[in-house]
C-alpha cells in the first residue's frame, strides 16, 4: 500500500496551464526547486483554448484607456461583487505581464506603428484585448511551456493528485498517482499552489476539456480551505448547437469583436430590444452605430452584442424560448454579413478568425465567409474557487496558494471576457512569488505515514467496490450528473429543482461508492474517472448550495423566484467549507468596503 | 439508416500493451456529425470502461488525441465518421513512431527532451525605451503558421525517418524544425542554431518527401515552408568560405566541444 516515489520541492504546482506554468516561471526565478504536476502532457491544458485574447490596458489603440477604466469595466462586469483589491492589482499589472510575454517569444497581432494591436470585446470600454488571430491561448502556453523548460522546473505529467497531505494547519505535500503506471506518488513541499482549473465537466453542454472536473476547489475544500462565489458559473453565450456531438464547443466572442450579430430566426438582432440600464450610455442605438465602433470609430458605442455574457446568453434563451430560435436550438451569429460592408471580407473574417472557420468547417460542414452560425449558451467558466489573499494567493490554509481559474475573487459575479488569460498571467506571477517565499521561510513539513497510507487506501477502493451484482462504471455516473447539472442547476434556477438536484447529488454519491473499476491500473480511465467523480460531485453540491443560498439574481446567477438584483445580497459573498462531520456548510460574509479612491474611480468611470 | 438517423457501425480497435496485444471489434451506434473520438467514448461507456485513450479538447486545439484511423495518422476528435466508409470495420490503431503504453496511447515525452535541447528564443535589445518591441505585422505572419503547431506529433508519426529506421537518436523530426523554424524566423531573435541543426538535429536526414506536410491537422507546409528554408540556411552557412576554413583547421563546432575547446 505505501509503495510510492517520494519527491521533494520548494514549491509544487498542481496544474499546467497558464496560471500553473507562470507561478511555476516565477518561483524558478525566485531559486526555488520546482516541481509541476498536471494530468495531461505539457501543454494541453485548457488554456489552449482560450481564443478572444488577454486584457491588459495598453492603451496601444485607444489612448484613452488606462488601469482605472479596466478596474471600473471588471467591477462593473462582476455586479460588484469582485474582491476590490484584486481588480486593482489586476488591471494595474496585466500590462506588464502581457509585455513580458512578449520578451519570453509571444507573438501578438500587430497595430501599423508596430506595436501590440489590441481588440474590442463585450464590456470593455475600449479595444483592450492582445491577441493572435483567435489562438492566443496557445500563443500563450506554448510561451510559457517553451521559457519555462529551461528553467530547470521538475515536470511530471499525465500525473492526477488525490489528496493535499497537511501538517497541523499547513499543507506540506500531494499524493498522486501516475496515469501510465497507476503508481504512486508523494510530493513533498515547501508550499503548493493549486492551478486546475474549472469545473465545466459537471456539465453536458460545456465548452471545456476532460480535465474541468472541479480538482483543485475539491483537494482545497478537502484540507479545510474556503471556497467562495460557487453559485457564480459562466455559461458563455455562443457555443456551438449543431451537429449534436459538438455541442457546447466554443465559438469565440472575437467573432462579435469582430463585427458579428446575433439575429433570432426572424432576422432581427433581438439584443438591441433589452439593453440593461447600466450599460444604456455605453450601447449603440442603431445597427450603424455597433458596426461604426467594431471599425474603430471612438465617438461610436458598442453594438449589443458586446453587452456581458451574462445577459447575452439570457437572451438567447429567451429568444429559443418564445419560438424565435434557430433550427437547433439555438440562434444565428452572423460574420458573413461583414462582407457588403468592406472590401475582401471573405480573406479578412480567414485572416482574423482561422480558428473558427476551421472549426466549422472541419465539424459542421459550414462556411462562416458565407453562412450564419448557430450558437447558444455553453458552460464555460467558474467565477467562484478558493478563497485567496488578494495580494499574496494564498488560500485559508497556510502554505496552500491558489491562482487562474480555481481561485476566485477577481471576477465577482460576471467574468469579462480576456479578463482570464490576464487573471492567470497576473495571480499566477504573484502565487509564485508569495509561495516560493513562504517554502524559504517555512522550509519542509513533515509528511505523515499514516495520511500517505489512507490516501493510497482511497486511491484504490474503486476496485474493490460495489456489492453483488454492482455494473455500473464511472462514465455512467459522470453522463448522469451531467445531464441532471444541466437540467436543474443550469442558466434560470428555481429552489424546487436546486433541492432536487440536492437530492440526487447525494444519490449520486452513494452510486460512486459503488463503482466497480474492470482492468488493472495501467492507464484505465475507468478507474481514473472513478477518482474524478468525487471532485465532480463536491463541485455540484457547491453550485447547487450557493445557488440555493442566493436569492436574488446577479450577474451569472439567475433566480426564476427573485428576478431582480437585491441591494442588501449585493453586498455579500458566499463561503463554504467543510464542516468537522463532514457535511457543506454555507455561511454569508459581508463584503469589505470599498477603498475610497478605487470608489472614487468607480464614481467618476461609472 | 434507422428511422433516429443512427446506425450500428462496427470499429476494430487495438487492445494491448509494449508486450503484445490484438484489434478487437466493437460495435457501437453512431449518428449525425459524430467523430471517430465520440465513437470510442461511447465503447468505454458501453463494452470498455479500460480502453486507454488519450484525449483532451476535443476540438482540435489540444493535439492529444493522435491515432491512425484505417491506416491514417489523425486527430480522433476531427475525423468524422460521415468522411469515412461505414459498411466495413473503421481501424484505430496508436501512433507507431513511439513505444507503445497501452491501447491507443503511447509515450510521446521524447518529443518533450528533444525540445529542450533546441536553443531558445534570445531577444535582440528592446526597440523603445519602455522595453517594448516594433514589429511589422509582416514579419509576425511569417512565423504565425508555424506557431499554430498543436504537437499532436502526428508529423513525427508518419516521418519515415523517425517511423521506420527509428533514428530517434540523431534527428529530431517534422515537429521540432517547425519548431526550430519558427524560432529562427522569429521577428526578435538573434540566436543562431545553424549548426546545430546540422550536427544533432539531423536536418540532414529529412529528404523532403512531404509526408509530414500531407497529415499535418493544423496544414503547417512543413516541408516547403520549415524545413527547406532550414535547409538553406544550413547550406548556406556550412559553404561560407569562411566558416569552412575555420572548421577545416579547427573541426567542426561539435567536435571542438566534445575536445572540450569551446
Amino acid at each position: 500500500m505505501a509503495d510510492h516515489q517520494t519527491h521533494e520541492f520548494d514549491v509544487l504546482v498542481i496544474g499546467a496551464g497558464g496560471a500553473g506554468l507562470r507561478a511555476a516561471v516565477e518561483a524558478a526565478a525566485a531559486g526555488a526547486r520546482v516541481g509541476v504536476v498536471c494530468k495531461s502532457l505539457l501543454g494541453k491544458a485548457h488554456t489552449v483554448m482560450a481564443e478572444g485574447g488577454v486584457a491588459a490596458a495598453l492603451s496601444n489603440v485607444d489612448e484613452r484607456d488606462s488601469w482605472r477604466v479596466h478596474f471600473a469595466d471588471t467591477m462593473r462586469g462582476g455586479q460588484y461583487l469582485n474582491n476590490w483589491r484584486m481588480a486593482e492589482i489586476h488591471a494595474q499589472e496585466a500590462p506588464d505581464r502581457v509585455r513580458e510575454l512578449e520578451a519570453w517569444g509571444a507573438l501578438f497581432d500587430r497595430t501599423p506603428d508596430g506595436r501590440i494591436l489590441q481588440r474590442n470585446f463585450g464590456g470593455h470600454a475600449y479595444p483592450r484585448l492582445a491577441h493572435v488571430g483567435d489562438r492566443t491561448g496557445l500563443e500563450m502556453i506554448r510561451t510559457l511551456q517553451d521559457h519555462g523548460i529551461h528553467t530547470g522546473m521538475d515536470v511530471h505529467m499525465e500525473v492526477t493528485v488525490t489528496r493535499l497531505l497537511k501538517d497541523g494547519d499547513r499543507v506540506v505535500g500531494a499524493f498522486a498517482y501516475d496515469r501510465e503506471k497507476g503508481r504512486f506518488r508523494v510530493f513533498k513541499a515547501g508550499a503548493v499552489i493549486l492551478a486546475t482549473g474549472g469545473v465545466g465537466r459537471a456539465y453536458k453542454i460545456n465548452s471545456n476539456s476532460w480535465e474541468y472536473t472541479g480538482d483543485g476547489h475539491t483537494l482545497a475544500y478537502d484540507a479545510g480551505a474556503e471556497l467562495q462565489d460557487m453559485e457564480f458559473l459562466q455559461f458563455h453565450p455562443t457555443g456551438m448547437v449543431w451537429p449534436p456531438s459538438v455541442r457546447g464547443i466554443l465559438v469565440t466572442e472575437g467573432v462579435r469583436g469582430e463585427g458579428g450579430v446575433l439575429r433570432n430566426s426572424e432576422g432581427r438582432r433581438f439584443l438591441f430590444d433589452s439593453i440593461p440600464d447600466a450599460y444604456k450610455d455605453q450601447t449603440a442605438d442603431s445597427e450603424e452605430e455597433g458596426w461604426s465602433y467594431c471599425q474603430g470609430d471612438k465617438a461610436a458605442r458598442r453594438p449589443p452584442e458586446l453587452l456581458t455574457r451574462d445577459h447575452v446568453a439570457r437572451m438567447i434563451l429567451k429568444e429559443v424560448a418564445e419560438g424565435r430560435g434557430s433550427p437547433h436550438g439555438g440562434v444565428f451569429l452572423d460574420i458573413a454579413w461583414i462582407k457588403e460592408r468592406i472590401p475582401n471580407g471573405e480573406e479578412h473574417i480567414k485572416r482574423k478568425l482561422p480558428g473558427m472557420h476551421h472549426q466549422f468547417k472541419e465539424l459542421a460542414d459550414l462556411d462562416i465567409t458565407q453562412e450564419p452560425m448557430e450558437v447558444g449558451p455553453t458552460t464555460h467558466y467558474m467565477m467562484g474557487g478558493i478563497r485567496v489573499d488578494a495580494d499574496s494567493q494564498m488560500s485559508t490554509v497556510p502554505g496552500l496558494f491558489a491562482a487562474g481559474e480555481c481561485g476566485t475573487g477577481l471576477h465577482g459575479a460576471n467574468r469579462l471576457g480576456g479578463n482570464s488569460l490576464s487573471d492567470l498571467l497576473v495571480f499566477g506571477q504573484r502565487a509564485g512569488q508569495f509561495a516560493a517565499e513562504f517554502a524559504k521561510k517555512n522550509g519542509l513539513g513533515r509528511v505523515s505515514e499514516d495520511d500517505v497510507k489512507r490516501s493510497g487506501q482511497a486511491a484504490l477502493a474503486p476496485f474493490e467496490g460495489g456489492g453483488p451484482g454492482q455494473t455500473e462504471n464511472a462514465f455512467q455516473i459522470q453522463a448522469a450528473l451531467q445531464d441532471m447539472m444541466q437540467e436543474k442547476v443550469g442558466i434560470i434556477r428555481s429552489p424546487e429543482l436546486i433541492k432536487e438536484a440536492l437530492e440526487e447529488i447525494a444519490e449520486l454519491r452513494h452510486r460512486a461508492d459503488a463503482v466497480v473499476v474492470e482492468g488493472n491500473r495501467e492507464y484505465n480511465p475507468g478507474w481514473h474517472t472513478a477518482l474524478d467523480l468525487h471532485n465532480l460531485l463536491t463541485v455540484s453540491e457547491g453550485i447547487a448550495r450557493a445557488a440555493l443560498a442566493r436569492e436574488e439574481s446577479r450577474g451569472a446567477h439567475t433566480r426564476q423566484d427573485f428576478t431582480e438584483k437585491d441591494p442588501e445580497w449585493g453586498g455579500v459573498n458566499l463561503i463554504m467549507v467543510k464542516g468537522k462531520d463532514g457535511a457543506m456548510q454555507v455561511r454569508r460574509e459581508p463584503t469589505t468596503p470599498l477603498r475610497p479612491d478605487l470608489k472614487a474611480i468607480i464614481e467618476e468611470i461609472g | 439508416m434507422a428511422a433516429s438517423g443512427t446506425k450500428k457501425v462496427t470499429f476494430e480497435v487495438w487492445r494491448g500493451d509494449a508486450t503484445g496485444g490484438a484489434l478487437r471489434p466493437y460495435e457501437t451506434e453512431v449518428s449525425e456529425g459524430m467523430v471517430v473520438l465520440d465513437a470510442l467514448h461511447r465503447i468505454q461507456e458501453e463494452h470498455a470502461p479500460d480502453l486507454a485513450v488519450r484525449w483532451n479538447c476535443k476540438a482540435g486545439k489540444c493535439g492529444s488525441c493522435s491515432a491512425e484511423v484505417n491506416g491514417n495518422p489523425r486527430l480522433t476528435c476531427m475525423s468524422r465518421l460521415s468522411d469515412i466508409p461505414l459498411d466495413k470495420p473503421v481501424r484505430v490503431e496508436p501512433m507507431r513512431a513511439f513505444p507503445l503504453i497501452r491501447d491507443l496511447v503511447t509515450d510521446v515525452s521524447w518529443n518533450y527532451e528533444v525540445k529542450k535541447k533546441i536553443k531558445p528564443l534570445k531577444p535582440r535589445a528592446p526597440d523603445a525605451p519602455d522595453g517594448t518591441w516594433r514589429m511589422d505585422q509582416r514579419d509576425v505572419d511569417r512565423v504565425m503558421e508555424f506557431r499554430k503547431c498543436i504537437e499532436c506529433f502526428l508529423c513525427q508519426d508518419v516521418c519515415h525517418v523517425l517511423r521506420e529506421h527509428q533514428y530517434h537518436d540523431r534527428f529530431v523530426g517534422p515537429r521540432h524544425l517547425v519548431y526550430a523554424a519558427a524560432l529562427e524566423m522569429h521577428p526578435l531573435d538573434t540566436e543562431d542554431r545553424r549548426d546545430d541543426l546540422r550536427e544533432e538535429h539531423g536536418i540532414g536526414y529529412c529528404n523532403i518527401t512531404k509526408c509530414c506536410t500531407d497529415v499535418c491537422p493544423e496544414n503547417i507546409t512543413i516541408t516547403d515552408n520549415a524545413i527547406i528554408p532550414l535547409k538553406e540556411r544550413v547550406v548556406d552557412n556550412s559553404y561560407d568560405p569562411l566558416v569552412g576554413l575555420v572548421r577545416l583547421v579547427l573541426g567542426s563546432k561539435k567536435e571542438r566541444r566534445e575536445r572540450g575547446q569551446d
